[in-house]
């Protein structure tokens, strides 16, 4: 972006800060994905992407345009309204699908509470 | 004024939501989002929510920074989880939660709570019991979490939804 460079460079890092720590957390989220164990755990994961991930890179985003047209650029805060709302119903309906699978598969994880081993034991990771 | 904004909560944030989307202040545009907010407004009375009005504007402003805490330091904690997973022994699990809230709105807002934070997961409501089952990636200590569950957020949401 060529009309950045009149940004004062003080500003300019704290903006690149940011949008790295956003994808930093948003990349660990992916990896979570890909190591953790079972499909509940992995639910956890992507969460980071979606709140804290999102969230940096919205302020990034906020802070930056905020400071090239000199005046208050808002509608970021709407993405991050619009992400809170909406995605825990995803998460939710992603679970419940889950439960019901495991359900009709004759397995019930989440029968007694807190049944945490559920059947299986810990291995230990390949490292 | 109530029939024309039968919630005035909702019509203004409509038109908060179309002055940013719009990033205006400029009076046409005030006036467009004015009728837009309206029209939500009734549209909503249409359809005729048990609705209870969202009570304690300070709680709901208490509430919202310790949510915004909690998602920050559980980002770091699951972060840490997923990096470090060598050592880790199975902690992840289950855990089941009598609530005292009921009511439909405030236990809406309790499940966004819980699965906007990342290593807890809303898994199911038994509506009949009142009793919530979640998954918890690090379920280290049970009392721990539930005390949480219910002196953090519920106590706080039945202040707000009663």
């Amino acid at each position: 972006m060529s009309h950045a460079a009149g940004l004062p460079s003080f500003v300019a890092f704290v903006i690149a800060l940011l949008v790295v720590l956003g994808a930093v957390l948003t990349l660990i989220g992916a990896l979570g994905l890909l190591r953790l164990r079972s499909f509940y755990d992995r639910v956890h994961a992507p969460t980071l992407g979606t709140t804290l991930g999102t969230g940096l890179v919205l302020i990034a985003s906020l802070t930056l345009f905020s400071a090239l047209q000199s005046r208050p650029v808002l509608h970021e805060i709407l993405i991050g309204v619009f992400m809170t709302i909406t995605t825990p119903v995803t998460f939710m309906l992603l679970v419940r699908a889950a439960l019901h699978r495991d359900r009709s598969a004759g397995r019930d994880p989440a029968a007694e509470g807190a049944s945490r081993s559920q059947g299986r034991p810990p291995e230990p990771r390949p490292e | 004024m109530k029939r024309l904004l039968p919630f005035p909560l909702l019509s203004l944030a409509l038109l908060a939501t179309w002055l940013l989307l719009n990033q205006t202040l400029a009076a046409g545009h005030v006036l467009l989002g004015a009728v837009i907010a309206v029209g939500g407004g009734l549209a909503l009375a249409l359809l005729q929510p048990p609705g209870p009005m969202v009570r304690r504007p300070a709680a709901i402003a208490a509430l919202a920074w310790l949510v915004l805490v909690d998602i920050v330091r559980s980002n770091v904690a699951v972060a840490r989880i997923v990096i470090n997973p060598g050592h880790r022994r199975q902690t992840s699990g289950f855990l089941d939660i009598p609530l005292e809230l009921r009511d439909p709105a405030g236990l809406a807002v309790l499940a966004c709570i819980i699965t906007a934070t990342p290593g807890t997961a809303w898994a199911r409501y038994d509506s009949a019991q009142s009793v919530l089952t979640m998954h918890i990636l690090d379920l280290v200590d049970e009392d721990t979490w539930i005390r949480t569950i219910k002196d953090r957020y519920e106590r706080r949401l039945l202040e707000i939804f009663g």
